[in-house]
């Protein structure tokens, strides 16, 4: 079964087709750069696997259910522009908040035993709000993982990210690859996206512009796709 | 077609109008108890039927986008509404004057009056909240939302302040007031009804067409900042 | 060139350590979420206190506080009064959820929109009752109330009242969420929609607040009371989910 099926979704905004007509499957265990300009239709597209947004037609199906279902959302872990935490609870509610609403099953030993991963054991009681951005994004990244999801979808999670981020992000990623875990990304740093990839898919105006495996060429030289297939 | 549709109803109304203002204002005797300002009854009567089905019939639409997602009955929920709350302020308007002659107020806080104030806010809110939405889809959902649940409630309201008038009684606009009317004298309310009816109908037909415009350059406008 | 790694099967089905939770106890969750990060600021539960009391204030100039009048309209002032401030809890709702996307985050969670609108229609129950607790004594001392013989009835027209307030304001809090002119939009349509609930619960304040039982007649406003929350919960509950996910 694939991870992810995309069957001609359309997203309009009144009559205006910001995705058209997007099919394309993401088997389990790969990893997917969706990359395209800003505005290109990216973050509707990711919204939509997200279950925040329902496709004015077609079909996404995750793990052969739709995509807004509840047992998918129990699968899948988002990672989305804002990082999705609370600035008035410490970083331990959070995770507990996070890991209770996903039924992980003990809630408070599992948040533990991710701000441990993340690095934040010794800050697990501080607010969040007192936090610095690395930590912020250190902890969004435990909230996204801590349910153990199949699909991950993570929205340009490189962005502003300090080194520290960068290296347990890049970890944890690598790992969950080797899990068998299927992540979807949609990125503008190329270099970052593409070292992890498997498999890339372009998005230029709403259409899907290139569906393919990432190669060697795509790695030594990122702008690559965009000169032959966007815009 | 749809223009010639609404030019033909737009011209019946008005030809039943003027045949229905020629018999109220000059055929008609005076009425008994109220002199000759009974006769504001009749627009009152009609543009009250009018705007009370138009309000219903918006919510009907509503439900149906929520169900078909189609726009175009968002247009036309949007462009019912609004052309019954032109016809609701002309009840309340009638009604002032009718009640400015008679009891000699121009406001008595007569329960239906008052929801009829009531269903107006409503309408005001729905019209706002379409201006503060740009996306349109997300307008037509937030909208056909918000307009289940204020009819819903106008209903409530309506029995709500029927029941504190009970505990607090005041005068009432009836056009039985007078123990009824003759039947000749009935004929013209029914006339009026039909008249207005389709001088609505033929102006939501405008008001829809506009709504399908706005959306058409919408559209181009997201095509232009795309390019 | 990185290579699919062949995917443990466990991994493909439902994963079997998670337990689905019950449907009130993740709507806890989100509610208990909300008061424990307003007791750490306490901005809503001060702003709307301090509003009402002014409010209170000032009305106390517009009347003449001492005479037969006051007790006439001492309802309708109370609830006026929270009607205003519980716009300002209102108003904070789904709104305190925009700040890192969190309404993204929970939305893409397991929890239903209706759990998420339930779990806030708790937690603003919980902060306006608190508000509107508070109250009572201040307005009791300025405007001599005497309920305390009917303090079980009139802790019963709180909760009901209240949970109308919140159940409509909840809502539309949720469909205000994204607008631009939030703080404005959702008085002008949450006022309204509040008539009935604020009516029944005047009517019966004001009969309680000079002490007397509330009659037979008078029952008819506790039924609309529940009718009116009962009505609105279920409807809100129906079509949170079609507001909030587009």
């Amino acid at each position: 079964m694939t991870a992810v099926a995309i069957d001609n979704v359309w997203k309009f905004y009144g009559d205006f087709p910001a995705l058209r007509d997007i099919s394309f499957n993401v088997e389990p265990g790969s990893c997917l750069a969706l990359l395209g300009r800003n505005g290109a239709g990216k973050t509707t597209l990711l919204k939509i696997l997200a279950g925040l947004s329902k496709p004015g037609k077609g079909s996404v199906k995750i793990l052969g259910e739709d995509a807004r279902s509840q047992s998918t959302r129990y699968r899948t872990g988002v990672l989305g522009h804002g990082i999705g935490i609370y600035d008035e609870l410490s970083a331990l509610e959070n995770l507990r908040l996070f890991a209770s609403l996903y039924g992980v099953p003990r809630p408070v030993q599992t948040a533990e035993e991710w701000l441990e991963r993340a690095g934040l054991d010794r800050v697990r009681d501080g607010l969040v709000r007192e936090f610095s951005r690395g930590m912020r994004q250190r902890l969004a990244v435990a909230r996204a993982f801590i349910h153990n999801p199949s699909l991950l979808l993570l929205d340009e999670p490189f962005t502003a990210l300090d080194d520290k981020a960068i290296a347990v992000l890049q970890s944890l990623l690598n790992k969950a690859r080797s899990e068998g875990r299927t992540i979807i990304m949609s990125t503008h740093q190329l270099r970052e996206a593409l070292e992890l990839a498997s498999d890339v898919a372009l998005i230029a105006r709403g259409r899907l512009a290139f569906r393919g495996e990432r190669t060697r060429e795509m790695l030594d030289d990122p702008g690559w796709l965009y000169r032959n297939y966007g815009e | 077609m749809l223009q010639k549709l609404t030019i033909t109803l737009a011209a019946l109304a008005a030809l039943i109008l003027v045949w229905n203002l020629h018999t109220i204002l000059l055929v008609l005797p005076d009425e008994i108890n109220q002199g000759a300002a009974f006769r504001i009854i009749y627009f009152h009567v009609a543009a009250v039927f009018t705007s009370f089905c138009g309000f219903f019939l918006a919510m009907g639409l509503a439900i149906a986008y929520l169900v078909k997602k189609n726009l175009q009955y968002d247009a036309m929920s949007a462009a019912v509404t609004e052309v019954s709350a032109v016809f609701a302020t002309v009840t309340l308007i009638t009604g002032m004057f009718w009640g400015r002659i008679i009891w000699g107020i121009w406001w008595a806080w007569d329960p239906r009056m008052i929801s009829y104030v009531v269903c107006l806010l409503f309408c005001w809110g729905y019209l706002m909240l379409r201006k503060a939405v740009d996306d349109p889809t997300q307008r037509a959902r937030l909208s056909a939302v918000l307009l289940i649940f204020t009819t819903l409630d106008i209903v409530i309201v309506w029995k709500s302040i029927e029941w504190w008038r009970t505990q607090h009684p005041g005068p009432v606009l009836s056009i039985r007031n007078g123990g009824g009317m003759a039947p000749g004298m009935e004929a013209p309310i029914y006339w009026n009804v039909l008249a207005l009816i389709l001088l609505a109908t033929s102006m939501a037909l405008v008001r829809m067409r506009q709504e399908s415009m706005q959306r058409e350059i919408d559209a181009v406008r997201r095509y232009a900042h795309a390019m | 060139m990185a290579s699919k790694v062949e995917p443990s099967p466990a991994l493909i089905q439902t994963a079997p350590r998670q337990v689905k939770a019950g449907f009130l106890q993740q709507a806890f969750a989100i509610a208990g979420k909300d008061l424990r990060s307003e007791w750490r600021t306490k901005e809503s539960i001060n702003a709307s206190l301090s509003f009402a009391i002014v409010i209170l204030l000032l009305f106390s100039f517009a009347f003449d506080v001492s005479s037969e009048f006051s007790k006439e309209i001492s309802g309708g002032l109370l609830w006026l009064v929270f009607a205003f401030a519980g716009a300002l809890i209102l108003n904070r709702s789904f709104a305190r959820e925009l700040v890192n996307d969190c309404l993204d985050a929970l939305l893409s969670s397991p929890a239903s929109g209706a759990q998420l609108y339930l779990g806030k229609c708790m937690s603003n129950f919980v902060m306006l009752l608190i508000v509107e607790l508070m109250c009572l004594p201040v307005f009791t001392v300025f405007y001599n109330g005497l309920w305390v013989s009917q303090a079980p009835m009139l802790l019963a027209i709180f909760v009901m009242g209240t949970w109308g307030l919140t159940a409509i304001g909840t809502m539309f809090s949720a469909m205000t969420v994204n607008l631009r002119l939030r703080e404005l939009m959702l008085p002008v349509l949450v006022y309204p929609m509040m008539i009935p609930a604020l009516m029944a619960a005047i009517r019966l304040t004001t009969i309680v607040m000079a002490g007397d039982a509330v009659g037979g007649d008078d029952q008819i406003w506790i039924r609309l009371l529940i009718v009116f929350d009962a009505i609105f919960t279920l409807l809100a509950v129906t079509l949170v989910e079609t507001v909030l996910v587009g």
